[in-house]
């Protein structure tokens, strides 16, 4: 019984793989994704190779004599308001935004993923208590669910996270329960069961494997929902503190500085932006490849 | 055929849809007429271009990708494909309506039934009231057996065969002198089926209209048309009377379809389907579009489309097999 | 259509209790002594220990929990620590301004992102379609506290067109420092309803019924707009309806750009200052405003589309024209 839904699997991913090379924009978002993350990977070997060095000296060192100086050849993006070097600063900030975003979906996607298989899988009770938990989660928007989390346990990197993954753990939660709804009384999970398979077993060896199509898309536009969330929470002060170079927090701080160089507020928000475009243009790439029926 | 007694003539229609996946070649030089006030059957397969004819005939094919390539045809004398689009509108609905496949998605669902009738009766008639046209509507919906108070409610509130009955009230609101009916029982419960044709055929004899009535149901054919058209792959392969083609049958797509071929080497079977599928439409083979599921294909077939042959004067078909046919009388 | 309305607002109650008890709680974390925020520094143990008692901080989570229900009921949501001032009289006080710029902002949304998302599934793969497709995965992707800060860069600071802080006080003033915030808020969303309404369209126009329309040879205006339009802007509507709520997240940062006197402004201000009755009232007061928005939305969707309020309302009963 395991060698279909293996054989499934391959087919499906090499499948999806032939439709979403067709899509030049998705492809595109691919590639811009693919170097943000070698950028952010790049940050922590440097500063792991020269024990901060480059960070302490280039990225937060401050040099107050050049401060707000627009774009020139030594510093393409221009400084900031403590004479930082902009550009150094957004390349560094990559990592925060990219892999907290990751990290918070995560996260979430495990938690509601569980949730969701388990209230789909046994039904009747489980099913009514988890979604009408979930029901609530979703009843507070999640920027103020996130909001009141970081309000209480206070503002720090961890917090964040939390903040954000909880936020997002009821949207996955329904995606799976749905999928798992539509899986569980198909044929080969009768079998299965048939065999003497185990309640764990089917849901992790049959059940969730075959659910991943909808959850990798959820999965792909979530990371960009939650990047905003990041971002938009440092931007009131609430998620990453500087010096700490993070988008939405150099957004804050350029803020009191706006009628002094318009660079240090239009700089940041493009890191941003392309980023959130290029995760959704590939969600929508990955949603039309796996299932071309939704493709209008 | 006296020409004031023609109602339709369509001569030499091609139509195209261009897509990504290739040019689909739906009608290819189809030529066919009608009369006032008779029932013509047409027969075929899917993707025969049955459907493709019905919007054809009203201009309603979508475009892009459909593309009308060349022909004619001539409604009551008028060349329908040089009209422009307002002078259209005032014949669909009008003189020439139609009743689509599926009434379970033909109705709007967020709009009372009543008001759906109405509105075609609104956009063909001039100098009524309101009122006057609402109870036109009534009208109608009594006329197809539904109690006129029911013309308030919507379409969910209605069984398949009495949406079907609200189509047809639409179809017949403005008395057209032609009536296309694409497949109209097709969705329906076969008890309902018969009802449902047994109403279009009595108001259509009461109203003098024709009716172009398609289906790829033989059963259907015999119990309510005067000709029948046998279509493949976008041609009229044999045309003629009732009798015609249950009794004389030429084409041997048509005695497919009839089940009727007699075996001329071993083993009689009762019933003999057709072999083998239509061809891509995307890619025709050259000829007789049938050769490649005929079991009587020469070379010749192969060699070009062959002409059609009057075999009466009601009777024609498009094979070569005809011309010995024809040689031996 | 009563019934249904009834059911769904019986339906509402356990997840109010759920939305305010979870808000409860996780305000309840907050680490640090009430009392001493209070009082201050200088403040003696005895005194803490007796605001402590006063704040009923002695007592276990539910029976906390169930006084502040009872206070709110009767619309009380206590003090604020930071000047001791009732919190529901503030909240009452901001939440119309957050009110006028949500409803602003979806306005903008509506204005924008209906007719040319319309326009794009009827135009679809025309360079008007791929131009609106693109123009609208910007907006969505484009995070609004950064376009605010754009917007008044360039409206208030280089053109000096319009205010960028605060609200104005008189009609024609306060519509002025409104546009900023509302375009703020309004563009994110616009450019979700343009995707929505253009997949919407697409789909209502491969419909049976729309070739049965044309069929009666009315206009392509009337197809459009008695046909299409109504049939798809029924899932438009649940989605703007919850698109209201990212608009109240959306509204704390738009209204901490353009120091809009609102909720979400409040908000962010307690959380600075650490005053949690602030906080948890405001936040509770969101919450519950956003689950009545959402059962509104609910009910309009059940008017617009017969087939859900027959199944609660029994057959339709509106009676329309002439036969009556």
């Amino acid at each position: 019984m395991k060698l279909p839904v293996v054989k499934k699997q391959r087919t499906l991913a090499t499948e999806t793989w032939r439709r979403f090379k067709k899509n030049k924009l998705a492809l595109t978002g691919m590639i811009v994704l693919s170097s943000l993350v070698l950028i952010a990977l790049s940050t922590i070997v440097i500063d792991l190779a020269t024990d901060n060095a480059v960070y302490n000296n280039y990225v937060i060192k401050q040099n107050l004599r050049m401060r707000l100086q627009g774009p020139s050849k030594d510093h393409i993006f221009g400084l900031d308001e403590f004479g930082r070097d902009i550009f150094m600063r957004m390349i560094w900030a990559v990592r925060y935004s990219l892999f907290m975003g990751t990290i918070a979906i995560a996260l979430s996607t495990i938690a509601g993923g569980l949730l969701g298989a388990i209230a789909g899988y046994y039904g009747k009770v489980t099913d009514n208590a988890i979604m009408r938990f979930m029901d609530v989660l979703l009843a507070i928007p999640s920027m103020l669910l996130a909001t009141a989390i970081v309000a209480a346990l206070g503002t720090s990197l961890t917090n964040v996270l939390i903040a954000i993954a909880i936020s997002y753990v009821p949207t996955f939660a329904r995606t799976v329960r749905a999928s798992v709804l539509t899986i569980k009384d198909q044929e080969f999970i009768e079998a299965a069961r048939a065999m003497g398979a185990s309640d764990s077993r089917i849901i992790f060896k049959y059940i969730l494997p075959n659910s991943m199509a909808p959850l990798i898309v959820q999965a792909t536009l979530g990371v960009a929902g939650a990047i905003l969330s990041i971002a938009g929470l440092s931007f009131l002060g609430l998620g990453i503190q500087p010096p700490t170079p993070e988008w939405g927090s150099m957004l804050s701080s350029a803020r009191a500085y706006i009628r002094e160089g318009w660079h240090i507020t239009v700089i940041p928000g493009l890191g941003i932006m392309i980023t959130i475009l290029a995760l959704n243009v590939m969600g929508d790439g990955l949603r039309d490849a796996l299932d071309p029926r939704l493709k209008n | 055929m006296k020409p004031s007694d023609e109602l339709l003539s369509i001569e030499k229609v091609t139509i195209h849809y261009e897509t990504e996946d290739g040019i689909v070649h739906a009608l290819n030089e189809i030529s066919l007429t009608m009369k006032k006030g008779e029932t013509l059957g047409l027969v075929g397969e899917t993707g025969a271009g049955k459907t493709t004819l019905a919007k054809g005939i009203l201009r309603l094919i979508p475009s892009p990708p459909g593309v009308i390539k060349q022909g004619r045809i001539l409604f009551e004398g008028t060349d329908l494909l040089s009209l422009n689009e307002n002078q259209m509108r005032a014949i669909r609905g009008n003189s020439i309506s139609m009743i689509f496949q599926d009434p379970m998605t033909s109705l709007n669902p967020v709009m009372p039934v009543g008001d759906q009738i109405m509105e075609v009766v609104e956009a063909h008639t001039k100098n009524a009231s309101k009122e006057e046209m609402y109870q036109q509507a009534c009208d109608m919906l009594e006329m197809v057996g539904i109690p006129a108070d029911r013309s308030h409610e919507y379409p969910h509130q209605f069984s398949g065969g009495m949406k079907q009955r609200v189509i047809i009230a639409i179809a017949l609101a403005c008395n057209p002198t032609l009536l296309i009916a694409d497949e109209p029982t097709t969705a329906l419960d076969v008890t309902i089926q018969a009802q449902v044709l047994d109403m279009i055929t009595a108001l259509k004899s009461r109203l003098n209209t024709a009716m172009l009535l398609i289906t790829h149901d033989l059963g259907v054919v015999a119990q309510n048309c005067d000709r029948v058209a046998i279509m493949y792959a976008g041609q009229v392969i044999e045309l003629g009377t009732l009798q015609d083609i249950f009794k004389r049958p030429q084409h041997p797509y048509t005695k497919g379809l009839l089940g009727s071929i007699p075996s001329l080497t071993k083993n009689v079977r009762r019933l003999s389907p057709i072999k083998g599928l239509m061809p891509d439409p995307t890619d025709l083979p050259p000829g007789c579009a049938f050769a490649p599921r005929c079991q009587y294909a020469s070379d010749v077939c192969t060699r070009g489309v062959p002409a059609i042959y009057t075999l009466s004067d009601t009777h024609q078909v498009r094979c070569v097999l005809a011309e010995q046919e024809v040689n031996h009388e | 259509m009563g019934k249904y309305i009834l059911r769904r607002l019986v339906m509402m109650i356990p997840v109010l209790f759920g939305v305010t008890f979870i808000v409860f709680f996780i305000m309840s974390l907050t680490p640090g002594d009430p009392a001493a925020i209070i009082l201050g520094d200088q403040a003696s143990g005895e005194a803490l220990a007796l605001k402590r008692i006063e704040l009923g901080l002695d007592k276990p989570l539910l029976v906390r929990y169930a006084t502040y229900m009872g206070n709110l009921l009767r619309g009380d949501l206590g003090l604020s620590y930071r000047n001791q001032i009732p919190v529901a009289g503030q909240v009452w006080d901001k939440f119309p301004n957050t009110a006028m710029l949500a409803v602003a902002g979806i306005i903008v949304a509506l204005i924008i992102g209906i007719p040319v998302g319309i326009l794009s599934a009827k135009k679809q793969y025309t360079f008007m379609d791929n131009s609106s497709m693109v123009l609208s995965l910007v907006g969505v992707s484009m995070p609004n506290f950064w376009l605010g800060l754009l917007l008044s860069l360039l409206f208030a600071l280089k053109l000096g067109w319009l205010p960028s802080q605060g609200m104005g006080q008189g009609f024609f003033p306060l519509l002025r420092s409104l546009v900023l915030p509302a375009l703020t808020l309004g563009t994110g969303v616009a450019a979700t309803v343009v995707r929505m309404t253009r997949s919407s369209m697409l789909e209502v126009i491969r419909q049976d019924y729309i070739a049965t329309a044309r069929a009666k040879g009315i206009t392509e205006k009337q197809v459009t707009n008695k046909h299409m339009l109504k049939n798809a802007l029924i899932p438009i509507v649940t989605a703007v309806g919850l698109q209201f709520g990212h608009l109240l997240g959306g509204a704390m940062l738009t209204e901490t750009i353009f120091s809009w006197p609102g909720l979400g402004r409040l908000m962010v201000d307690s959380i600075t200052s650490k005053d949690i009755p602030m906080v948890l009232g405001s936040v509770i007061f969101m919450a519950v405003m956003f689950s009545f928005v959402n059962l509104l939305v609910d009910i309009l969707y059940a008017f617009l589309d017969p087939r859900i309020k027959s199944q609660y309302g029994g057959p339709a009963k509106r009676r329309k024209g002439v036969v009556a």
